[in-house]
């Protein structure tokens, strides 16, 4: 995902995630609480719809695994909600098992504003408009809701290997 | 009262865009502020271009286009004043 509106700068004294379940009780880090959680490297291929793949990338960051460790739902959807308005859906078993993480740096910086940083969304089977910048929070959803981009001509799923690009 | 199909909007949306359309006023859906689509804010880009109220910066709309297809969505916009 590249910019849809202006760069939100969040200072990390201010920034928080949340993963939202159908109780309405957020389960939210600050960013030291995040810190705090088990760090993993991540080395991966990522997949831009415009037809570029950029191979090897490394990243640091908190798998969801992690996140969602004790947050209770029953439901199988997601919305990712970024500071600056965007939003993106993805199925929770696509985000688990090893497949997605919070991710803050990137080839060994940290993320700047400009590529999403202090933290974002990394889920690179997905197509990456799917790999939320500057994301705020996970809120579960009972059915399939399309995002920002995909209700507006982008395939609800956007899986590269089945180049799931469009409508 | 029946409903017509799609087609009977050929008449109107071939008025609604023989012309530049940038000139034509839109209503912000968020704010209320009525104003020329060249005066919006446009960020073009990947995966599309999405164009924004100059006045509170909702999303008036945006524009995907692929190698053969065109997608638009007006969702931001109220309605629309052209000039006949």
């Amino acid at each position: 995902m590249l910019s849809a509106g202006p760069t939100p700068h969040i200072d990390t004294a201010e920034w928080e995630f949340s993963i939202v379940p159908e109780s309405g009780e957020p389960r939210t880090w600050s960013w030291e609480q995040l810190m705090a959680e088990k760090i993993e490297e991540v080395t991966t291929d990522i997949h831009c719809v415009t037809h570029w793949t950029k191979l090897g990338t490394t990243w640091r960051g908190v798998s969801l695994d992690t996140l969602f460790a004790d947050v209770e739902t029953s439901q199988d959807y997601v919305m990712a909600h970024s500071y600056g308005g965007y939003t993106t859906n993805v199925p929770l078993d696509e985000l688990l098992n090893g497949q997605a993480w919070i991710a803050f740096e990137f080839d060994g910086e940290p993320l700047d504003p400009e590529h999403g940083g202090p933290a974002r969304l990394i889920v690179p089977h997905l197509y990456f408009w799917k790999s939320a910048k500057w994301v705020r929070s996970l809120v579960m959803m009972a059915d399939d809701e399309p995002g920002f981009w995909e209700q507006s001509g982008y395939h609800i799923h956007g899986d590269p290997w089945k180049e799931e690009r469009y409508w | 009262m029946t409903h017509l199909d799609g087609n009977s909007l050929a008449g109107v949306l071939s008025e609604l865009f023989r012309f530049d359309p940038t000139t034509a006023s839109a209503r912000c859906a968020g704010c209320g502020a009525i104003d020329v689509l060249a005066r919006a804010m446009v960020w073009e880009g990947t995966p599309g271009t999405v164009v924004r109220c100059a006045s509170c910066d909702n999303v008036l709309a945006t524009i995907v286009e692929s190698d053969d297809k065109l997608w638009l969505n007006f969702s931001g916009i109220t309605a629309v004043e052209v000039r006949r």
